[in-house]
């Protein structure tokens, strides 16, 4: 159990996966102008990076290992694809309301990098399947937490006199550099934590 | 050669399976789509303003066509109205049109600047500072987050308060969610009497920042024949729906807050 709770803290705040391992900056950069769609996109990561760990972890340990190793990334991206498409016909069949919600997002999440590189990153940790699961969904509350911190350091930005050469994204891009050093002092809290 | 072959085929066939199964899901679960939807879409403004209580012009065709009030989308009125009515065959129902008003009269000849305000010029960041740089913290702020949010150019700023120009303003309220002190309200099109004043101070305070505020002395409660005058929290209320449109509250409003328009062009008012 605190092998568990000490993976899930260690992903939301220590490897954040945005602020700290710079993983799918750009739905952090473009979907984080607004509360509802910043959360709504995030709610959507954490469903999709659960759902593609369930899937390409059985597949990478019981048909790419030990021989194929090497088409790891190839195969993931094959398959995360088709599952997020697979799952938004299910939704939109079976929960309507969870569709119109996730809808939009689903489909642009398919391909991110910050899905890939938990699936990935679980495999090079060595996790187990349920030590995945968890490092997934803490992953993707990790992405929820810097989505909704952002959001809030955008709102502040926004309203400001800023020089024309820093408007837009330059000044946000420098914004979030000081959100992801803060973020920083994370660094060790976990081991303190559950020591 | 193996070495080729192999990875060749475990992604084909991984490829050929996820292939097979969005086929397979995508006839199973397959979800009709109504034409109507499409149909009641078309004959919608398309300004997208959420005055219906939707996410835009898409998400109400989709509800009207789940069973939604034909007569929600305000700005396109009794005509969309009756064409949505048309298109799912039902009775429309009526349409009252809608206009915005601005729940102040504070402008620069009947209050004061209190300070020099100088950061960015919008409402919202104007009354993050210490409420705003009037005497009166419920005024109008003047930088005009409403005029930038109307699609109509129905309201303009005027003597550095924003006035609705009923002839333009369709009643869609995106004005009145940008207002930072919340002073625009969305009535119905045929009341002509409306408070321009939200300050809920004490009517000494109010009249010693505004000379136009309403001091809630309760002249219009007393001389309205139909009660729809009401002087709550200090401040004059105008029920819209128990209104007559005699016009005596604004004759006896001592500071002149309740103020008496024409009528909207093309209502029965």
């Amino acid at each position: 159990m605190k092998g568990f709770l000490m993976i899930l803290v260690g992903a939301v705040l220590v490897n954040n996966f945005v602020l700290s391992k710079f993983m799918g900056i750009c739905p952090f950069l473009g979907v984080s102008k607004k509360l509802d769609s910043a959360t709504g996109m995030s709610v959507a990561v954490i469903f999709v990076m659960t759902m593609a760990t369930a899937v390409t972890y059985p597949i990478y340990t019981y048909i790419l290992f030990p021989n194929f190793t090497y088409l790891r990334t190839l195969v993931f991206i094959l398959v995360i694809a088709a599952l997020v498409q697979l799952v938004e016909i299910i939704l939109k069949k079976f929960i309507p309301a969870l569709h119109s919600t996730l809808g939009i997002y689903l489909p642009l999440i398919t391909t991110n990098c910050a899905v890939l590189g938990v699936t990935v990153l679980n495999i090079e940790e060595q996790y187990n399947f349920a030590e995945s699961i968890v490092n997934s969904i803490g992953a993707g509350i990790g992405f929820l937490v810097a989505m909704v911190l952002f959001n809030g350091v955008r709102q502040r930005i926004e309203g400001n006199d800023i020089p024309k050469t820093f408007e837009g994204l330059p000044s946000i891009l420098i914004a979030a550099s000081i959100v992801s050093l803060a973020f920083m002092g994370f660094s060790g809290v976990v081991e303190g934590l559950f020591a | 050669m193996n070495t080729i072959i192999f990875p060749i085929v475990v992604v084909l066939i991984i490829g050929c399976i996820s292939g097979v199964c969005l086929a397979v899901a995508s006839k199973f679960f397959a979800v009709k789509t109504d034409e109507r939807v499409t149909k009641v879409r078309e004959v919608l403004p398309g300004a997208n303003c959420g005055a219906c209580g939707y996410s835009g012009c898409d998400g109400y065709a989709a509800a009207a066509v789940g069973g939604a009030a034909a007569n929600l989308c305000i700005p396109g009125g009794a005509e969309v109205a009756k064409k949505v009515g048309e298109i799912l065959g039902v009775d429309s129902g009526e349409v009252v049109p809608m206009v915005a008003v601005v729940h102040c009269s504070g402008n620069s000849n009947v209050t004061e600047y209190v300070m020099d305000y100088e950061g960015p010029k919008t409402c919202l960041a104007c009354n993050s500072f210490y409420q705003g740089r009037r005497s009166c913290s419920h005024a109008c702020l003047g930088y005009g987050d409403c005029v930038a949010a109307c699609q109509y150019g129905a309201i303009s700023i005027k003597d550095d308060i924003a006035v609705v120009d009923r002839t333009l303003c369709v009643g869609c309220g995106m004005c009145a969610k940008q207002c930072p002190n919340h002073l625009i309200e969305i009535i119905p099109a045929t009341a002509r009497a409306f408070v321009a004043c939200s300050s809920c101070d004490k009517g000494a305070y109010t009249r010693k920042v505004c000379k136009a505020g309403c001091i809630g002395c309760k002249k219009c409660e007393k001389s309205c024949p139909s009660g729809a005058a009401k002087v709550v929290n200090n401040l004059a209320t105008i029920d819209p729906k128990l209104c007559t449109n005699c016009g005596e509250c604004a004759k006896q409003c001592p500071t002149g807050a309740i103020q008496f328009c024409m009528p909207k062009i093309g209502t029965n008012a």
